[in-house]
């Protein structure tokens, strides 16, 4: 491990032991936040037990589809629109405030429209994804040397064969950075939706839990969404610096 | 046979372009930009035809004509007796002033692409990829990624990747622009034996008068916009020619006739007028 490193696994280690005096002694009460073990322990049990693991899978399915959705949509929308540069420039604004706009306030409308259960889920993790994943596909294409469109048409390749075979491969990069975005929204879309739209799930159970008072459980599957996302962050940031390290950014 | 143009091509003529002109239209409908012609001009199987002329005088609009991949507004592209349309016809191969290697694909990936994509079958495109590492001194970079080479050997990748194709017909639109002059001088040597080896013809844009003078049979001078070739000069050089030639006298007048045509058009390019 770097120097870096070291540095930022001491500020984690630190505040999670911190926190685990404090818990400990008393400084925090019970009933406000258990110490970190006792959270890790009671998550070992929970999943030992199996009583979450329609839970979980429940909202790792909501995720991975918002997730694929947000990604293909994105892309294709986003590499359509870049083939029209007045299309482009007049809708870039609603772009760029898109994510001014809270619409959990509307998620009355999202019931309406899409009914109770996994629908109107997926739709708001998509939502929250795929604006993300245009502008990374702008972004990318943006890049896209013009001398290597024009080999594509010295090699004779048409359209959606240059999107494919040179203009996708050479973005890749930037789509990532689209990618990573949309894996962090649709997370945050996903379970912040479960607490008010669901009756199951990760965000759902978390609220079921507090509303009951129960701090032990409502604390352990915090920790399982924080531990989730890092690893899922974690394999997306390994995957992303292979592919810059070999392109040499 | 339609064209009266095309019936006066003599048979060693390998491209020609009859009274080629290309107008850029305005965004906002207005007269557009004149930026070439119009040009005649014949490239004769074989030979090494540089066109050097002031910056933004349509030097490579010429090219992209030439190759099909913009067509003409006026006038007529022939290549081996057929008109050139809106593709660029097989057997003609471009290398760019750009860095155009796939970053992607290693470096034998990027040359072996345009086999690939053509259906070559792979005995064969291995045969022509360890032949065209060899030729560029490349082999020892087979599998590295152009990132991580120098500008210079980006460049012998992209050259690398047309000469596989065994094209007739290679088209240069000022490769070495963005090269150090040393490696520059290197690089000419190389297209000079790459030229020997595959007895194709050449067409080299350059800007650069040492480097037409230099390693061409022949170059045509053209004016500043719209593009016109003012003069066509014969350089006389043997075939077996290199960069050492720089020292010889005739190489010294060559470059001061191309410099007495050019300066009054260079200095037109950059919005100045002319003193005597």
């Amino acid at each position: 491990m770097t120097r870096l490193g070291w540095i930022r696994f001491g500020i984690v280690g630190g505040a999670i032991v911190l926190l685990e005096l404090m818990c400990r002694f008393g400084v925090i009460g019970r009933r406000v936040l258990i110490p970190p073990s006792d959270m890790a322990v009671q998550l070992w049990n929970l999943l030992r037990s199996g009583r979450i693991n329609n839970d979980l899978s429940e909202t790792l399915l909501n995720v991975a589809a918002s997730i694929a959705l947000a990604v293909a949509v994105g892309f294709a929308v986003g590499s359509v629109i870049h083939a029209l540069p007045r299309v482009r420039r007049a809708i870039e604004p609603f772009l760029a405030s898109y994510y001014a706009l809270p619409f959990f306030a509307f998620y009355p409308v999202f019931i309406v429209l899409f009914g109770i259960g996994r629908m109107p889920i997926i739709v708001i993790g998509f939502l929250f994804g795929v604006v993300a994943m245009v502008i990374a596909t702008f972004n990318g294409f943006d890049r896209i040397p013009r001398a290597l469109v024009r080999t594509a048409r010295a090699y004779r390749m048409g359209p959606v064969e240059t999107a494919l075979k040179i203009k996708l491969p050479y973005a890749a990069p930037f789509l990532f950075t689209g990618v990573k975005l949309a894996v962090a929204y649709s997370f945050i879309g996903v379970i912040a939706a479960e607490f008010i739209l669901a009756s199951s799930g990760l965000g759902y159970s978390i609220a079921y839990a507090f509303n009951n008072f129960d701090n032990r459980t409502m604390y352990a599957l915090m920790l399982l969404v924080i531990v989730l996302v890092t690893v899922v962050n974690a394999l997306l940031h390994v995957g992303e610096a292979r592919l810059m390290r070999r392109r040499g950014l | 046979m339609k064209s009266p143009h095309m019936r006066v091509v003599p048979a060693d003529v390998h491209a020609q372009l009859a009274g080629v002109t290309r107008v850029y239209p305005a965004a906002d409908g207005g007269p557009g930009v004149h930026a070439l012609g119009p040009v005649d001009l014949s490239l004769r199987r074989g030979e090494f035809y540089a066109v050097i002329g002031p910056s933004g005088c349509g030097k490579s609009t010429l090219l992209d004509v030439l190759s099909g991949l913009s067509p003409p507004t006026t006038g007529e592209v022939v290549f081996e007796g057929k008109p050139v349309g809106r593709t660029v016809p097989d057997g003609i191969g471009i290398v760019f002033q750009e860095d155009a290697s796939f970053p992607w694909l290693t470096v034998r990936d990027n040359i072996a692409f345009g086999l690939r994509q053509g259906g070559v079958d792979g005995a064969e495109i291995d045969r022509r990829t360890d032949y065209a590492l060899a030729f560029m001194g490349l082999r020892d970079f087979a599998r590295a990624y152009p990132p991580q080479l120098s500008g210079g050997m980006r460049q012998r990748v992209c050259i690398a990747r047309t000469l596989v194709m065994q094209p007739r017909l290679i088209l240069l639109d000022e490769p070495f622009g963005a090269l150090d002059a040393q490696t520059r001088l290197i690089m000419g040597d190389e297209l000079l034996r790459l030229w020997r080896e595959t007895k194709a013809t050449v067409m080299l844009i350059t800007h650069a008068l040492d480097e037409a003078a230099m390693l061409s049979d022949r170059i045509g001078v053209m004016s500043a916009r719209p593009g016109l070739i003012l003069a066509e000069i014969e350089t006389g050089w043997s075939r077996d020619r290199d960069s050492t030639i720089a020292s010889d006298p005739a190489f010294g007048a060559i470059t001061s006739r191309l410099w007495s045509l050019l300066r009054a058009e260079s200095i037109k390019a950059v919005g100045g007028s002319a003193r005597s």
